[in-house]
């Protein structure tokens, strides 16, 4: 009987050889010996799903699933650590260590039907699109007009400090790898982000580590708004239960698209299973809408109904730019001056 | 021209293939070189956004506070990444210490390098090839100089992609080009033998005697040929003319004596005492005659000969003709008995009267000659579809087994005919002449009783 041998954890134990805090874990016993060790940015409510469909084609691989944060990810592939598939929506720190040569090819059936832009080389390979949007909480919104582009948030948010002070949220760029990547990204597309940078440091925000406790927060009102949000479909669904209080806005002026993606480490152990398993991520991120999963398939950003209209931040050398020490010490300056305001 | 000549292959297949090899040979040459191109050209590309690249860090360098500085303009990885999916490595260092960048980037600390030139290496980085442009940049930090040197470097694998993918389309084309050049090369090699061909037919269609020099325009390298074609048949004609010539006057030599000796043995014959010695002259005399009508008719069949080359084309009464031939046969006819009926239509035809009588006597000849004392020689001039039948029917014995054609030969006679003087030459004559006035001669027996059916049948004019 499958079931006798099937067994679904939930270990909070630490893995005690990283030299990094897992924020969760996940172990999936399979039937046969081999483990497929999965290093991952993704929240288990979120992936979850996506371990079981894998196990159910493939019964008899243990999953070994860690969630960790961007940048300690980044730094455990890049001090070597054994893993066979890597996933993390920080697209600049995943291109780095695709770049520095730390990740192996794939190539199947599969990632050739890949667009050319959610692939690099046959070893990045981007599974969804996901959008930046800004969660409100209309409560706090009573009254005022629902902004639409960052001048209107700028605007609102100066004229009414009162509402808005210690009531805004996002990312410590500093801790934060997707942070720092949306925020560069906005530097470079927008002169309003540093302008609605400094409003917000004037109303003493509070800094996030992860998209997660943002919401949370934002769901139970002590947020007013929470500023760069990854827009997933968990995200939205939240949205949806919380019965009108929370609303999900797309800025049209700009709008960034992440790609998540997943790389196989050049250490791993079992790069025919990280085939297979990255191979069952891209069929789902090419589905044609009909089946319902957490994360948005890869051509939402194309569809105008869902889409923000923006095209997908380009996986390219370009990404490594502000990942430079240089560049990045400059940008975190710039950062602090803006939002801290010491 | 027959088809079991022996042959050493076909002109036409052989150009077809020289020209194919040629083919071949120009797209393999056009497809090396177009890669070649194809793989310079990415490189140069590559080696100019690389020094693009480069030269743009090394123009955000600047000194603050004493300090040299800069910030990786975003454009300069983006281009990069715009050219093709190869990896980027960069290295940034002030007097020689690491400022930002991948510090174990295999750089030559060439010296060499000057301000404001780019220096180019390929190294390898990785595991890969790595092609790297190296700039230097002096500035003041402080008071002091510093030398800041700035490399980007890229592999170079996605750049060889690209040139592969332009060398297989440009090996598509050269395929393609030369399956082109084959086709072409057949009909080239089939337009460029067709005056030969035309030629050959030319000199196939013509008739047997025809000796007439080639008056085709030819092509400057067939131009040879022709001549040479004409010359031979020049020199044939002539020998044919000189042993016409020949016989024509050895026939001329031998007849005037004969009938010298014919009067004498004449004489001899009447003034005989025996009849063994009358009949030994009788035997003579028939030797002579068989003798001076061979020569008579050597010298006929030359004239036709002759005058067939470079026929007449008068406009001849077929029945004035017949009627003369018969009034001078008359006297021949009457000493066997034999009597001519003759019965014309007033028909015209185009020839030569002396060639067409010379014919007609011939076969009148002919039936005299095989016909029994006291019989009809039946002459009948008619018009049967667009064509003159002079049909001279006798009651002889017939043309035996041999079969007609035979009988038209030189020299060639009927089995049958052994008694009877004659040189085998009168029905070559006359084919000779119908044929070339367009005619020809029919011969056959009688369908009813002994006797030949001999038709001369020529076109109506």
């Amino acid at each position: 009987m499958r079931l006798a041998y099937f067994a679904l954890g939930l270990s909070l134990s630490l893995t005690p050889a990283a030299g990094f805090e897992p924020e969760d874990h996940l172990w999936i016993e399979g039937s046969g010996d081999e483990v497929l060790r999965i290093l991952s940015t993704a929240d288990l409510d979120v992936f979850t799903p996506y371990l079981m469909a894998f196990h159910a084609e493939n019964p008899s691989l243990d999953l070994d699933y860690t969630v960790v944060s961007s940048t300690d990810l980044y730094s455990e592939i890049h001090a070597g650590g054994v893993y066979d598939v890597v996933i993390s929506s920080a697209m600049d720190l995943q291109f780095q260590l695709a770049n520095d040569g730390l990740a192996r090819r794939h190539r199947s059936p599969i990632t050739q039907n890949l667009p050319d832009w959610a692939q690099w080389r046959e070893v990045i390979f981007a599974f969804t699109t996901e959008p930046a949007v800004v969660l409100i909480s209309t409560e706090h919104f009573d009254g005022l007009e629902i902004p639409q582009t960052r001048q209107e948030l700028i605007t609102i948010l100066r004229d009414n400090p009162e509402r808005f002070t210690g009531a805004i949220g996002t990312y410590d760029v500093r801790d934060s790898g997707l942070g720092y990547l949306f925020a560069t990204q906005e530097d470079r597309a927008t002169d309003a982000y540093w302008r609605l940078s400094e409003v917000m440091g004037r109303l003493q925000p509070a800094l996030y580590c992860c998209s997660g406790p943002m919401i949370e927060d934002v769901m139970s009102g002590k947020l007013a708004l929470a500023y760069n949000v990854l827009g997933s479909y968990a995200a939205e669904r939240l949205a949806d239960q919380s019965e009108g209080r929370v609303q999900i806005l797309r800025m049209t002026d700009f709008s960034n698209v992440i790609l998540r993606t997943a790389l196989i480490p050049n250490t791993a152990p079992n790069p025919t299973e990280a085939g297979a398993f990255i191979d069952a991520l891209l069929t789902i991120a090419l589905r044609n809408g009909a089946e319902d999963w957490p994360l948005p398939p890869l051509n939402a950003a194309t569809v105008p109904a869902t889409g923000s209209g923006f095209g997908p931040i380009r996986l390219g050398p370009a990404l490594m730019v502000y990942l430079d020490p240089l560049n990045r010490r400059n940008f975190l300056a710039e950062w602090e001056n803006a939002i801290l305001q010491q | 021209m027959t088809d079991a000549q022996h042959t050493t292959g076909s002109i036409g297949r052989r150009l077809t293939l020289y020209l194919a090899i040629v083919a071949a040979l120009l797209s393999l040459l056009s497809w090396g070189i177009v890669t070649g191109f194809a793989r310079q050209a990415t490189e140069k590309t590559q080696d100019n956004v690389l020094a693009a690249a480069a030269t743009a860090i090394a123009e955000t360098l600047r000194s603050e506070q004493g300090e040299v500085w800069l910030e990786l303009p975003y454009s300069a990885f983006s281009m990069l990444g715009a050219i093709s999916e190869d990896r980027v490595f960069y290295r940034i260092t002030a007097n020689g210490a690491l400022l930002t960048g991948y510090e174990d980037l295999p750089v030559s600390s060439d010296p060499s390098i000057r301000a404001g030139e780019v220096g180019f290496t390929t190294n390898a980085y990785r595991g890969e090839a790595l092609r790297m442009a190296t700039v230097s940049r002096r500035i003041l930090a402080g008071n002091r100089p510093v030398q800041v040197i700035v490399t980007v470097g890229q592999t170079r694998e996605g750049i060889a992609t690209i040139a592969r993918g332009l060398s297989r389309q440009a090996g598509f084309l050269s395929i393609a080009f030369f399956l082109i050049a084959v086709v072409l090369s057949f009909f080239a090699a089939r337009a460029s033998l067709r005056p030969l061909n035309e030629i050959a037919k030319a000199v196939s269609r013509r008739g047997p005697s025809d000796l007439r020099p080639l008056r085709r325009s030819a092509p400057r390298e067939l131009a040879p040929l022709v001549a040479a074609l004409n010359r031979f048949m020049d020199r044939l004609g002539q020998s044919i003319r000189r042993s016409e010539d020949f016989i024509v006057e050895a026939a001329h030599r031998v007849r005037t004596p004969l009938a010298t000796v014919r009067v004498h043995a004449d004489l001899a014959l009447r003034n005989a005492q025996t009849e063994a010695e009358r009949d030994r002259l009788r035997q003579m005399i028939r030797a002579i005659d068989e003798s001076s009508r061979s020569a008579g008719q050597l010298l006929d069949h030359a004239t036709v000969a002759f005058r067939a080359d470079d026929l007449l084309k008068d406009q001849i009464s077929l029945k004035e003709l017949a009627e003369r031939t018969v009034t001078s046969m008359v006297p021949t006819a009457s000493m066997k008995d034999i009597e001519i009926d003759l019965e014309a239509e007033a028909l015209c035809v185009e020839g030569d009267a002396v060639l067409l009588d010379n014919a007609l006597r011939n076969i009148l000849d002919n039936a005299i000659k095989y016909s029994s004392e006291d019989t009809t020689i039946l002459m009948r001039v008619t018009a049967q579809n667009s064509e003159a039948h002079i049909t001279i029917i006798d009651q002889g014995a017939g043309l035996g087994d041999d079969p007609a054609e035979m009988l038209t030969q030189r020299f060639k006679r009927g089995k049958n005919a052994e008694n009877i003087v004659g040189s085998g030459l009168g029905l070559t004559i006359a084919a000779d002449v119908l044929s070339a006035h367009g005619g020809r001669l029919e011969l056959r027996n009688k369908a009813e009783g002994s006797g030949v059916c001999a038709s001369l049948i020529l076109p109506l004019a």
